[in-house]
């Protein structure tokens, strides 16, 4: 499914990735875990295509074709979706109009007519209720004034609406308390299929209790410095990142 | 000859072709000896720095239009806001178009201005409120001078006009480079409600220079929301001047939705007479190319206890230029005045300006004034954030600007109208999205 290569990027000049090397096949979940400012958002970030940073070297393909040359929106029409760490407010655009719109591009990018109303809503009912979401809360204006946990919610309905290939989860967990996690990874795993794959994205292994990855890699410094299976998590959970430091510098 | 000077020359013969023993003959002698002496504005004033008439002053303008032109309702149809019923008072070059138009005098007066000044029964309310807002100066004055026609709403006490009514000014371009002097007078008394859509529209692509002075009165209680559509032709220049004069427990609101035209003054003056009242003063500019829109706003805070809330919103693409000049004078004896004013805008291309300019003049010491002024760019993240959805950039970026105007659409209280800014807005974008309300 995602195959990175090599990867390096920055910011105005500033390396960030330093070789990263990735393989993720349709139907699994991977974890990156590492400390803080070890490019785990960037690398998200580099994957969906945010223009702000250059990549300087590798390659990132899906199924097989790059993906470097697209824009950001071609990337979500072949399947490419993040959950944001921090989704943008947008105040005046309601979420079901948000939702409708994108639905509607990713069709047309496609060549499909605009999805019929009927068939929308009955969408929308769905996918809202598989994330508790109540009606009130779909014609609120995108994102404003949501809580942390509204606010991740929003962000797994969207992708439960859109359907995507590969789902980038960035710092999911972040500001969910218990039962928003509980929530929000049962929308994640009910989503899961063989046809799709999932790469988590996360600081804690909390989120990894609920969403079990097959793989495990830990980022540091911009390389992946170790990679293993869920129990990787735990231990990390447990010793924290420094033996791993020492590790490495060795 | 100076278009000045025309003008000036040819007063006497204006005032020749109407009733002498009009009400108002004096106060136009008297308006055309002022704009004599103080002419057209300079950018050495400090109200017209940034804005300059030079451009369009060069035209050889056909001051009073007579040629009668025809239109059919199916070709201008789309310049109404025809999904509900509504009044409508319309002016086809300059002359009052009794076909297009539905008026009444049934419990209320909608007309027009050349009927009020020249029926008897209309005298005692010219009397009282006819240049009585206006200031006397230059471009007024000049409007004063050469007042023939516009629209005339006359709402006595205790009535909810129970449909909007439209203003609307076509010029066909069927005579030369022309100049149109509408003036238009409101008069809302005591406990009375009314709604007005007003619109300036060119059918082609000759010169035209409009400069328009409204005078609203808005009596004890009285609501009035007005609602100016500035979507015109590139060939056509506005200046509108509107004077509002509110008295007590009264809410008036003006918005302003410029989009078109080629340079766009708005002279936008409130002056509370009255305690307990809101003046509420909102506008939406998005240009581009070399469009110029100036808001110039007072709101003068004479009384206690008044509030006043500006809400500008203005997003400037290509080499157009914009201007805010934001100024709220509270008196000494105007104690807990709240006033508000925020102008915020987003600058699209690099050769884009706005200049933007708030002036407090507080003389009491018991107010909440807040002014704030931005100028930026899309947000980069909230652009991203919106592509990663898979909407293309285009849809994006207009999606940002639709959700960055929308808190002045909010305030629209016909439903009709505000979706009809929104395609406007849309339209001038160039998306298709759907947006809904």
């Amino acid at each position: 499914m995602l195959t990175v290569k090599n990867l390096h990027a920055g910011i105005e000049e500033k390396d960030i990735l330093k070789g990263i090397n990735l393989e993720i096949k349709a139907g699994e979940v991977h974890a990156i875990m590492g400390p803080n400012g070890s490019g785990k958002s960037t690398l998200a970030s580099v994957i969906a295509g945010k223009e702000e940073y250059e990549v300087t070297d590798g390659d990132i393909a899906l199924n097989g074709a790059s993906i470097l040359e697209m824009d950001t929106e071609e990337r979500a029409h072949k399947g490419v979706f993040l959950s944001f760490q921090y989704p943008v407010e947008i105040p005046g655009v309601s979420v079901t109009n948000f939702i409708k719109t994108a639905i509607n591009q990713n069709r047309k990018a496609k060549g499909l007519e605009d999805m019929p109303a009927s068939d929308m809503l009955k969408m929308i009912r769905e996918k809202s209720e598989l994330l508790e979401i109540d009606r009130k809360f779909l014609s609120r204006s995108l994102n404003v004034g949501f809580s942390g946990g509204e606010k991740k919610r929003n962000e797994i309905f969207q992708m439960a609406m859109l359907e995507p290939k590969l789902a980038i989860l960035d710092e999911t967990d972040s500001g969910l308390d218990i039962d928003a996690l509980r929530i929000v990874a049962n929308g994640v795993n009910k989503l899961r299929s063989e046809d799709n794959a999932v790469l988590v994205i996360t600081h804690y292994q909390r989120l990894l209790d609920y969403i079990v990855p097959d793989v495990v890699h830990v980022l540091m410094d911009g390389k992946i410095v170790k990679t293993g299976g869920k129990e990787l998590a735990h231990e990390l959970e447990e010793k924290g990142y420094d033996w791993l430091k020492e590790e490495v510098n060795a | 000859m100076s278009l000045k000077d025309k003008l000036v020359s040819s007063h006497i013969v204006f005032q020749d072709s109407l009733d002498p023993d009009s009400p108002i003959y004096d106060v136009r002698g008297n308006a055309i000896k002022t704009f004599e002496v103080e002419g057209f504005p300079t950018k050495k004033e400090e109200a017209w720095k940034y804005t300059s008439l030079n451009s369009i002053l060069k035209e050889n303008y056909n001051i009073f239009s007579t040629k009668k032109s025809s239109l059919d309702f199916k070709d201008v149809e789309r310049y109404f806001i025809n999904d509900i019923d509504t009044y409508n008072i319309v002016f086809v070059d300059g002359i009052f178009n009794a076909h297009l138009s539905s008026t009444t005098h049934d419990g209320i007066d909608v007309c027009t201005m050349n009927s009020a000044l020249t029926k008897p029964k209309y005298k005692q309310v010219i009397d009282v409120y006819f240049n009585k807002i206006a200031k006397e100066k230059s471009l007024t004055s000049l409007n004063t001078a050469y007042t023939k026609e516009g629209a005339y709403v006359y709402i006595p006490k205790g009535k909810v006009v129970n449909k909007p009514i439209q203003i609307i000014h076509f010029a066909t371009g069927s005579e030369e480079a022309t100049l149109f002097q509408p003036r238009n007078l409101i008069v809302v008394e005591e406990n009375s409600e009314v709604q007005i859509i007003e619109r300036h529209q060119s059918l082609s692509d000759t010169a035209v220079f409009t400069n328009s002075v409204t005078e609203i009165y808005a009596g004890k209680r009285a609501m009035i929301d007005y609602y100016k559509i500035q979507n015109d032709k590139l060939n056509a220049s506005l200046v509108d001047t509107t004077e509002i004069e509110q008295h007590r427990e009264s809410v008036v609101s003006v918005h302003t939705f410029s989009l078109g035209g080629n340079i766009t003054r708005n002279n936008l003056n409130y002056y509370q007479k009255g305690e307990y009242m809101d003046s509420i003063l909102k506008g939406i500019t998005l240009i581009g190319g070399k469009q110029h829109v100036d808001h110039n706003t007072l709101v003068h805070h004479i009384e206690p206890n008044c509030e006043s809330h500006q809400d500008y919103k203005g997003i400037f693409a290509g080499s157009s230029t914009g201007v805010f000049n934001g100024k709220v004078v509270v008196e000494k004896e105007a104690q807990k005045t709240n006033a508000y004013q925020s102008n915020n805008n987003i600058l699209i291309d690099d050769k884009a300006t706005i200049n933007s300019k708030p002036q407090l003049e507080i003389f009491a010491d018991d107010v909440r004034c807040s002014h704030g002024c931005t100028i930026g760019q899309l947000d980069e993240s909230a652009l991203f954030y919106l592509q990663s959805r898979g909407i293309a950039k285009k849809e994006a970026r207009a999606l940002l600007m639709y959700a960055f105007a929308n808190t002045v659409l909010s305030s629209v209280k016909i439903p009709q109208l505000k979706q009809r800014i929104t395609k406007l807005i849309a339209k001038k974008i160039g998306v298709s999205i759907g947006f809904e309300l």
